[in-house]
C-alpha cells in the first residue's frame, strides 16, 4: 500500500529502474488470475542493479544461516519436532482453534473470526473506528499485507504508519515488498538514502552509511510511537493452552507498539495456532537461525490478553481464513501451512536470487509462495507458479518445518496440467488440445510401436537438414519450439542411429540375446 | 459476538472438518486423541555452570551489548560508574528494585525515579536510562528473559528509555532455550504477565543486510552479570565504543 506516513509528505516518485507498479502483490479476490511468472521474471532480470543487491544479500544471509545452524547438534530433531508439531495441529485446527479463542477471552482478550480478507479488513477497520483514532501504527504482518488492509485503512480515513524499516521504505517508495523478511531486499543504501532525502529528510543531506540511514526513521517515527493509540499487529505464534501470542522482531518497533498503544488488534491466519507454551521451545530456535542467521532475534514479546497496568487494556485478535481451509483440503499441499515465514527457502533459491520477489506477483514469494499462492487463489488462477522452480530440492533441505517443497510443486504442476485438460477435454481431437498435450499425444502414439519410432527417426534425420549446424541445432522454428534453443543448443541427430548401428554390427547376427 | 460473527466462526470451522474428514482416515487416526508426537530435541544439557555463564558472557557480547561481570558488593558502584561513563542524569527503575543497587547514585548526581506504573509515556521518554533485573538468562543464545517480575517493572520502561541496564545473577542464567520456556511457562499461563526476550540491543538488517544496532528500542543495552563476592570475578570491561 502506499500511503505515505505522513501527510505533508509528497508523493515520492518511484526510480524507473524497479518498475514494479503494474504488478500486483496483494493475493487478488478468488477469481482472479496473476500475471504470469515467465512474463514477470523477464522484465526483473533485465534490472541488473536488483541483480547485484540480491545477489549479494542472498549469499550473505545464507552463509550466517550455514554457521548457526551447524552450532545446535539436535538441528535435525528441532526440524522434525517442528514440523510433527505443525502437521499435528492442522489435523486438529478446529479443537486447537477453540482452545485458543477460550484462552485468549479468558485473559480479558477478544476473538473475531474472518472467512476473507474483505471480512477481515472490516472487522479491523470498525474496530479502529469504534475507538475514535485516525492513525494506526503498525508491525511488519504478510498477513495484513495479504488482505490489503492498509488500503481498506486508508478508504475509511484512517492512516495506516507502517514502522518495520524496510515496510517504512516500501511505504514511502510506493513500492511492494519484495521478500518476506526484509521487504526492501532490493534496494541499495543510495537508493534508500535518495528515498529519505526526498520524503522524511527533506533538506538534508544524507550520508549512505547504513548506521545514519536508520537514525533518520528513529527520528521520525519516534513521536509516532509516543503518541499513537491503536496497534495493529500480526502473529508469529499463538499458544493454544495460555492464550498466550507471541511476535518476533529486530528492531523495536515491535515492542513499542505491542506496548504503548492502549489497544492492540493482532490479526492471524489460522494456521498460526501452537498447542502448547512448551512449543515455543521449538520454534524459538528454529526460526530465528533460519530467518535472519541469528542465535536468537533482538526481541520476542509474548503476551496473554489483557495485564492491568501493563500495555494495552483492549486486545482484539482476529483469526483469518482467507483460502487456508481450501489449502487445508489437499492432504498434499496441507504441508504449505506449516510455513513459519522463515525465508529461508528464498534466500536459497536459485530463482528468486536471479528473479526477486516482485517476479512471484504475490505477498508470498519465493519457493513457499510457489506453492501457497496457487493454493491460496486456486491453481488455475497462479498456473505458472508452480513452474517458477528448478526443482533442486535447496528449499526443501533448509526448510525448518521440513516442508517438501518439490512434491508440493510437482502436485500442483499435476493439478494445472489436469485442470487444462479439463478445459480442452483428454478424449477431445489433437486440434482441441493444448500445444503441450498435443505433442505429448504424438510422442506417446510414436514412441508405442518400434517401427513408428524408427520411421520418426529417419524423417527426424532427413527434416532436421535446414536447421542443424554440424552437431547442434541452435535454433528451431515455431513458437513453442523455440523457447526450447532461446537458451540452449538442441543436439542435431547423428547420422546413424543406435539401432541402426547395433544390427549393422557383424556379431549381432550371430550372437544370441544374453538375457 | 454478532450473528454475522457467529456464522463466520461456524463457517469456518465447518471449512475444517470438511477439509480434514475429505481426506481418508489415515492421518486422523493416526493422531486420535490428539497425542502428542514424541520429540527428541535436548532439553538439557551436561556442562557445569561455569561453562554456561562463560558462553552467556561471550554470546551477549557478540550482539555488541555490554558486558559486565561485578561481586555481589561491587553492584552499586558497577552501576555508578557506568552511569557516569555513558552520562546518565536521570534513571527510572521499577518500584520494587533492591535500594542498595542504587547507594552509590546520589554522589554522582544521577536522579533515580521509581516508577510504579503511574509514568506516562512522555516522561518515561525523558529519562536517559533503566535499570533492571530480569527472570533469566539463556546461554545458548546469549538472551535475557524479562517477565514483568520481581524488579523488572512494566514493558514500557526497559522500551523507552535508550540505555537499558539489566542486572543477573549468575544462578539466574540457565544452558538452553527450552530450559528457560519451561520456567516460563506457569507466568503465562497462571499468572498471564507479558515475557520479553531480549537479545542484544535493538537492530535492524534491512539495508543490505547490514546490521545496525539502535533502532526503535534501547540503543545501548548493558548486562551485569552478578557473581558471589568470595568468587573472583575474572573480567570488568566496557565493550562499546
Amino acid at each position: 500500500m502506499s500511503t505515505p506516513s505522513r501527510s505533508n509528505i509528497p508523493p515520492a516518485v518511484s526510480p524507473a529502474s524497479t518498475a514494479v507498479e503494474t504488478i500486483p502483490v496483494a493475493l487478488p479476490p478468488h477469481g482472479h488470475a496473476l500475471p504470469p511468472f515467465p512474463v514477470n521474471a523477464r522484465r526483473m532480470l533485465g534490472n541488473t542493479q536488483l541483480r547485484r543487491n540480491l545477489g549479494k544479500a542472498t549469499t550473505t544471509i545464507r552463509a550466517k544461516r550455514a554457521a548457526v545452524v551447524s552450532e545446535l547438534p539436535d538441528w535435525e530433531e528441532l526440524r522434525e519436532a517442528g514440523r510433527a508439531i505443525k502437521e499435528h495441529t492442522l489435523a486438529h485446527l478446529d479443537e486447537y482453534l477453540l482452545q485458543l479463542e477460550r484462552s485468549v477471552q479468558r485473559a480479558g482478550g477478544q476473538v473475531h473470526w474472518a472467512r476473507d480478507a474483505a471480512e477481515a479488513n472490516e472487522i479491523v477497520t470498525g474496530l479502529v473506528k469504534g475507538t475514535g483514532a485516525t492513525r494506526v501504527v503498525k508491525v511488519k504482518s504478510l498477513t495484513t499485507d495479504e488482505i490489503e488492509l492498509n488500503g481498506a485503512l486508508q478508504a475509511a480515513g484512517i492512516e495506516a504508519v507502517e514502522t518495520d524499516l524496510a515496510e517504512l521504505i516500501i511505504q514511502l517508495a510506493q513500492e511492494k515488498s519484495s521478500h518476506i523478511l526484509v521487504p526492501a531486499i532490493h534496494k541499495n543504501r543510495a537508493e534508500i538514502r535518495e528515498l529519505f532525502e526526498r520524503t522524511i529528510a527533506q533538506g538534508q543531506q544524507l550520508s549512505d552509511v547504513p548506521s545514519e540511514l536508520t537514525a533518520v526513521a528513529r527520528a521520525h517515527l519516534r513521536r509516532t510511537f509516543l503518541s499513537s493509540t491503536v496497534a495493529i499487529s500480526g502473529a508469529n505464534f499463538a499458544v493454544a493452552e495460555s492464550g498466550s501470542i507471541g511476535v518476533v522482531e529486530s528492531e523495536g518497533n515491535g515492542r513499542m507498539c505491542l506496548t504503548l498503544p492502549q489497544t492492540l488488534i493482532t490479526v492471524m491466519g489460522i494456521e498460526k495456532v501452537i498447542p502448547r507454551f512448551d512449543d515455543l521451545a521449538v520454534f524459538l530456535q528454529l526460526l530465528p537461525r533460519s530467518s535472519t542467521g541469528e542465535r536468537m532475534n533482538p526481541y520476542t514479546s509474548i503476551w496473554t490478553g489483557v495485564t492491568p497496568g501493563d500495555g494495552p487494556q483492549a486486545f482484539h485478535l482476529v483469526l483469518l481464513d482467507n483460502g487456508r481451509t481450501h489449502v487445508l483440503a489437499d492432504a498434499t499441499g496441507r504441508q504449505a501451512l506449516q510455513c513459519i515465514r522463515c525465508s529461508a527457502c528464498l534466500n536459497i533459491c536459485p530463482v528468486y536470487e536471479r528473479t526477486g520477489g516482485h517476479a512471484y506477483a504475490s505477498v508470498y514469494p519465493g519457493p513457499i509462495g510457489a506453492i501457497l499462492t496457487p493454493q491460496l487463489l486456486g491453481v488455475e488462477q497462479a498456473s505458472t507458479l508452480p513452474f517458477a522452480s528448478s526443482l533442486c530440492g535447496a528449499c526443501y533441505e533448509v526448510c525448518p518445518v521440513k516442508i517438501n517443497i518439490p512434491e508440493v510443486l510437482l502436485h500442483l504442476r499435476g493439478q494445472v496440467v489436469r485442470a487444462k485438460q479439463h478445459h480442452t477435454g483428454v478424449r477431445g481431437t489433437l486440434a482441441q488440445a493444448t500445444p503441450e498435450a498435443a505433442s505429448m499425444r504424438t510422442a506417446a502414439a510414436i514412441l508405442e510401436s518400434p517401427s513408428r519410432y524408427e520411421q520418426a527417426q529417419r524423417l527426424a534425420q532427413i527434416g532436421q537438414w535446414p536447421l542443424a549446424r554440424g552437431k547442434v541445432i541452435p535454433s528451431l522454428p515455431l513458437g513453442i519450439l523455440s523457447g526450447w534453443t532461446a537458451m540452449r543448443d538442441l543436439p542435431a541427430l547423428p547420422s546413424q542411429t543406435f539401432r541402426q548401428w547395433w544390427r549393422s554390427r557383424p556379431e549381432q547376427r550371430q550372437e544370441a540375446p544374453r538375457d | 459476538m454478532t450473528d454475522h460473527q457467529d456464522a463466520a466462526r461456524d463457517e469456518i470451522l465447518r471449512r475444517i472438518r470438511v477439509a480434514l474428514h475429505a481426506e481418508q482416515a489415515g492421518i486422523t487416526e493416526q493422531h486420535a486423541g490428539a497425542t502428542f508426537p514424541a520429540q527428541s530435541f535436548r532439553r538439557s544439557d551436561q556442562q557445569p555452570a561455569s561453562v554456561h555463564i562463560a558462553n552467556f558472557i561471550e554470546r551477549v557480547s557478540e550482539y555488541r551489548a555490554t558486558v559486565q561481570e561485578v561481586n555481589q558488593s561491587g553492584l552499586p558502584h558497577a552501576l555508578a560508574a557506568a552511569c557516569q561513563h555513558l552520562r546518565l542524569h536521570r534513571v527510572v527503575v521499577p518500584s520494587d528494585l533492591p535500594s542498595a543497587w542504587l547507594m552509590d547514585l546520589p554522589a554522582i548526581n544521577v536522579e533515580v525515579i521509581a516508577d510504579g506504573g503511574l509514568l506516562t509515556t512522555a516522561e518515561l521518554d525523558a529519562c536517559d536510562g533503566v535499570i533492571t533485573g530480569c527472570a533469566l538468562g539463556i546461554a545458548q543464545t546469549g538472551t535475557i528473559v524479562l517477565d514483568s517480575g520481581l524488579a523488572q517493572g512494566r514493558r514500557a520502561l526497559s522500551l523507552v528509555p535508550d540505555v537499558h541496564f539489566c542486572v543477573i545473577n549468575e544462578g539466574q542464567i540457565v544452558s538452553l532455550v527450552p530450559e528457560a520456556v519451561a520456567a516460563l511457562a506457569p507466568i503465562a499461563q497462571e499468572a498471564r504477565r507479558p515475557i520479553t526476550f531480549i537479545s542484544g540491543p535493538s537492530a535492524t538488517s534491512d539495508i543490505e543486510l547490514n546490521r545496525v544496532e539502535g533502532v526503535h528500542g534501547p540503543r545501548n543495552l548493558v548486562v551485569f552479570v552478578v557473581r558471589p563476592d568470595e568468587q573472583d570475578v575474572i573480567t570488568e570491561y566496557f565493550y562499546d565504543e
